[in-house]
Parts: C-alpha cells; sequence; structure tokens
C-alpha cells in the first residue's frame, strides 16, 4: 500500500479542502463585532479531483454526494482529532462518594 | 459568486439573493406550502399544519417501527431514587424512571425526528437530504438516508476562527461520516443558514430541517411510549415528565404524545443548561460552551421567537407546552453524568442529562409514591463525554471545581456540586418568556396586532387573550 501520509495529495485521494464563504467585514447584520471581523469559513472532505497538489494549492474535489467542490487543500486523509481527554480529578472521586452515601457511612 | 441551478439558468449566489429567494427555496425543499396556514400577520393554523403535513400517531409508528426506531427501555433508576431519599424531607423522593432513548440507531431520540423527515423525503421522490445541525440530529439523518440508500448532506458549525473545533461537535462529524453522509463543516456563524439554502437549491435534496411537522410529529411516539411503559411498570400515567429544552421540539413533540395517550393530568417541565450571558453567534464564546446543545442559548431564543427557524412555520413550539421550565448548570449535569454511570452503570450523555440533573432535583421535592420520567438518554463517546469536555474546558481557560453550584459563571467558572443536596434547578419566569415572546412581535409589527394574530398568540403561549391584550397595552404605552 502506497504511503498516504505525505504532504502531496494525489487524485483519488481522501481529502480537506477550505473555503472562504464570506470574507470579514461581509458578514451578516447582527453577528457581534468578533464575528464580523472573521471569515466564515468552510472545510468540506471529499476525493480528489486533481493533483498531484500540495497544501494550500486550489483544488476540486467530488464529496460523499458527489457535488464537485473547489477550494484549497488543507491535508491529505484527515484524521479524527477528537478523544475522551484525560481524567479529570474532579469528577474521580463522584462514584465511591455516592456509593458511601447510599451505604449509609459517615464521610 | 453565481452558479447554475437545476433549470440550468445561472442563479446569483450572494448572501442578499439567496436570503431573498428563502420562503420559495425553503417549500420546495419541504414540499410544504406555508402560506395556506397563514391567518394573520403572525397567526397560522398550528393544528391544520400538523394534522395535514405530518403524519398520524398509527402511521409514524408504524414508519419508525419499520426504521427499527423506538420502542425503547423505560428503565428504572432504583439507586439514583434511593440517593435522592437520603437528601429530601421525610416522605419525599418520587421514582426516577428514565426512558433509553441511546437504544434507537445513531444513539438518541432524534432519530424518531429524522425516520419520518428521511420517509417523507423518500415518499416524494426527493433525490437525498440536508440538515443543518450540530447535534444528535445530523447522525440521526444520516442513519436514515443510509437505511433508505439516500445521498444525505450535513451542514455543522464546528470550528471557531482558530480552527479550533468544539469536541462534542467533532464527534457528530464523525458519526456522520459513519454513515455516509457528506459533512459541511463551518465556522461560528448564524450564515450557516445562507449555506443550508444555497445546497438545498444546488442539490434539490429534502430539507430534513429540525422544525418542520414531520421532525416534530416523530417525537409524539415518544411521549406517547412513555405513558404506555409508565402505566406498564407502575398502573398509571406519570405524574411529572422532564424534558431538555433547547431549539422546541423535544418539548413539543413529548408533550403533544402525552396529550394522545391520555395523560392529561402529567406535568411538561423543560430544563435548560444555564449558559446565559454566552452569545451564540460569538466567535469568541463558542469554544468557551462546554455543552452544545441542550443549552439556553438555543432554549430562550427558540421559545420566545419560534419563527426564527429554518422554516416558514415552525412546527416546535415550547410555550405551548412547557408548564414549568428550569435551569440547571454544567457542572451539575457532569456530576449526575457521573451518577448515572457510577450507581446505575449507565454511560450516558452528557448532554442528553441536562433533563436528569433537574429530575434529582425536582424529585426531592415530590411523595414518594410520585413518578417522574426523564424522557431521554443519548450515547456517549469521544468528545462528548464529561472528561473529553471539561479536558476542552480547561483547555480554553475555564476554571473548574468543585463546590457549591451557585457559583457557577457560564465561560469562565465551571462548579461540580460536592453533594447532592447542591443539585438544584433555578425556575425561569414562563410569564417573563411570555412577554419576550410578545415584544418580538410587537417590534415586528410596528405596533400594529389585530385580533386573529391576539388570539394566536393566546394559544401559541399557553396563557388567556387578557394576558396578550394587557402585554400588549404596556408596550405601546412605553412607546
Amino acid at each position: 500500500m502506497a504511503d498516504r501520509a505525505g504532504p502531496q495529495a494525489r487524485p483519488g485521494d481522501w481529502v480537506l479542502i477550505h473555503n472562504v464563504v464570506l470574507p470579514a467585514g461581509s458578514r451578516a447584520h447582527g453577528v457581534p463585532p468578533e464575528t464580523q471581523a472573521v471569515p466564515l469559513e468552510m472545510r468540506v472532505k471529499g476525493f480528489l479531483l486533481d493533483g498531484p497538489a500540495l497544501p494550500g494549492e486550489t483544488v476540486s474535489v467530488r464529496t460523499l454526494t458527489g457535488r464537485v467542490v473547489r477550494g484549497s487543500l488543507v491535508a491529505v486523509n484527515p484524521p479524527i482529532p477528537h478523544d475522551f481527554g484525560s481524567p479529570v480529578p474532579e469528577l474521580q472521586t463522584i462514584g465511591p462518594e455516592l456509593r458511601r452515601r447510599l451505604r449509609g457511612d459517615r464521610p | 459568486m453565481s452558479g447554475t441551478g437545476r433549470a440550468g439558468r445561472a442563479r446569483d449566489l450572494s448572501y442578499e439573493a439567496v436570503m431573498a429567494r428563502r420562503a420559495e427555496i425553503l417549500r420546495r425543499s419541504t414540499g410544504i406550502d406555508y402560506e395556506s396556514f397563514r391567518r394573520g400577520r403572525f397567526a397560522f393554523d398550528y393544528e391544520a399544519m400538523m394534522a395535514h403535513t405530518g403524519y398520524s400517531l398509527e402511521e409514524t409508528l408504524a414508519i419508525q417501527a419499520e426504521a427499527n426506531v423506538g420502542r425503547t427501555p423505560l428503565l428504572e433508576l432504583r439507586n439514583l431514587t434511593r440517593l435522592v431519599r437520603t437528601a429530601a424531607p421525610s416522605g419525599c423522593g418520587a421514582r426516577i424512571f428514565i426512558k433509553d432513548e441511546a437504544a434507537n440507531p445513531s444513539g438518541s431520540f432524534k432519530v424518531r425526528r429524522a425516520a419520518l423527515s428521511v420517509h417523507e423525503a423518500a415518499r416524494k421522490g426527493y433525490p437525498g437530504v440536508i440538515a443543518a445541525t450540530s447535534g444528535n440530529y445530523g447522525a440521526a439523518v444520516a442513519s436514515q438516508a443510509a437505511a433508505r440508500n439516500l445521498p444525505c448532506i450535513i451542514v455543522q458549525e464546528v470550528f471557531d476562527s482558530r480552527g479550533v473545533g468544539q469536541p462534542e461537535i467533532l464527534e457528530k462529524t464523525r458519526a456522520c461520516e459513519a454513515y455516509g453522509a457528506e459533512v459541511v463543516q463551518l465556522t461560528v456563524g448564524p450564515e450557516l443558514f445562507y449555506v443550508h439554502l444555497t445546497l438545498l437549491e444546488e442539490t434539490g435534496y429534502f430539507n430534513a430541517s429540525l422544525y418542520t411537522p414531520f421532525s416534530v410529529s416523530g417525537i409524539e411516539t415518544l411521549g406517547y411510549e412513555v405513558v404506555q411503559d409508565t402505566r406498564r411498570l407502575t398502573g398509571r400515567a406519570p405524574d411529572v415528565v422532564v424534558i431538555t429544552h433547547a431549539g422546541g421540539g423535544n418539548v413539543t413533540g413529548t408533550a403533544r404524545g402525552l396529550a394522545r395517550a391520555g395523560a392529561t393530568g402529567t406535568l411538561v417541565v423543560g430544563a435548560s443548561v444555564d449558559l446565559r450571558g454566552l452569545h451564540m453567534a460569538s466567535d469568541r464564546d463558542f469554544n468557551r460552551k462546554s455543552f452544545t446543545t441542550g443549552h439556553t442559548g438555543f432554549g430562550v431564543p427558540f421559545a420566545v421567537w419560534p419563527d426564527r427557524a429554518d422554516v416558514v412555520y415552525n412546527a416546535a413550539r415550547p410555550l405551548r407546552y412547557l408548564q414549568r421550565y428550569v435551569t440547571v448548570t454544567q457542572g451539575e449535569v457532569f456530576y449526575i453524568t457521573e451518577a448515572l454511570a457510577q450507581l446505575e452503570g449507565l454511560e450516558r450523555g452528557p448532554a442528553g442529562n441536562t433533563s436528569l440533573a433537574a429530575a434529582v432535583a425536582l424529585a426531592r421535592e415530590l411523595p414518594e409514591e410520585a413518578i417522574l420520567v426523564v424522557q431521554e438518554t443519548e450515547y456517549t463517546g469521544a468528545g462528548k463525554h464529561p472528561t473529553a469536555q471539561l479536558t476542552f474546558a480547561r483547555a480554553n481557560g475555564i476554571e473548574i471545581r468543585r463546590g457549591d453550584p451557585a457559583g457557577n459563571r457560564p465561560g469562565s467558572v465551571i462548579v461540580i456540586p460536592e453533594d447532592i443536596e447542591q443539585v438544584r434547578v433555578t425556575d425561569v419566569s414562563l410569564d417573563e418568556l411570555r412577554r419576550s415572546y410578545l415584544r418580538h412581535a410587537w417590534q415586528a409589527a410596528g405596533g400594529e396586532i389585530g385580533p386573529e394574530d391576539r388570539a394566536f398568540f393566546a394559544a401559541d403561549l399557553r396563557t388567556s387573550g387578557a394576558f396578550v391584550d394587557e402585554t400588549l397595552a404596556a408596550l405601546a404605552a412605553s412607546r
């Protein structure tokens, strides 16, 4: 299997692209100033239609519904970024505390 | 920008031009002729809209059964009930039951809504479905679309301008993709609706909005089942049903289902996480939230002006049904989520446990023989878990400590209770929300509100005509 983790994307690679939908200052009326000051950005994934391409280059992708979308290449095979975080000390003693209470023990 | 529509003619894709085509896009993408229900400047025939465009309870039950949706177990939380009784006055501490909606395909009650929307899309021959949602509803629509072999796009608000994503929403992106949906991820802002409209126009897909009659009537089976299950287990209908309130569909659909099952004496209580002070359209506040749903940032605006949604007339109208509305803090919900896992062996939520946190406080006030039902759970996963959400909060500068939740400050301090007595609810005045609703209407109408609108407002706010007239008179006097 070819290594798909490199920065250069090849046709058919699963990639993330980015584009600006509304530039800063052209946002909807009524949004707070800190939102008005930044663009509305979009990220979409799909299979690369052109290439080879490097991050930052404008490319086209075919999305999972078959739409063709153009944008700036961000990443090839982007990882799933979220996780369970770290154990939280403020939560860790709750279970024992509540079980003790149900048993009727004094704290 | 310009593009080519399905009809082949060039379309103006500027923000203003697309928003100006809103009504026509929504009519085509829902198949609902909303104008036919109009009765005044604001008034519309709500029950006719629900009856003529939704599905009957019998049809809904059949559609959902075919989609393997619903008929989830109602579980008695015996240890949590015992725990509450250790903190309640003698003879108090209601029996707490929970409807384990996490057992549904895609892991939440939202699939009840999605089942009808996707069924309607398939029946009408739409080539696909789109939903604008950053919550569990996205995965629900994606799951139902997958089962019907329909293409699906979910539009989500995921990132702030630094590109930092909310972990709960990143998980929902992953879940939608797991069911084969295309996910369009956006940064913060209400213009998500504009992108939603452009996609509806580009694709000709069905708008599986959270706010159509399909979506809301899909939840009626949940209220109906709650009553059937409770009768089977206890011999009678619940005394209180607690419902996590955000966009309003959960309250509306559940309450309608309770009524259909004949539970006329059941108190309908809505509960939201208190995020007051955080602006929902703020790029800065976005990642200072530690809950992305079930909170007042949706709960209050959608109660006081339901027709802000991505449809012409919102079928979710919480003030028609709420008999009490309470808030809890983020820390209380994390605490109760931990209690549910540690005492009952049920790892669920956390956002769906908003109503459970409120229920624990409410059960203390009720007699031991009272039956209190929490009508949902939701699945737990990476990103949507107390450790994930609190790790993220800490990384965004939020202080987390044990203590009295009275010290909670949305966006800066999360206080995890030290004991069960500290889990409390704060009542939100329904009359204040009703007055806020009427203020919106009064401002939108420039002060001119006719008799058909006044009668509609009384029904829409579950109040008297006199309350409506007095509030509008006070607004006119303060002009």
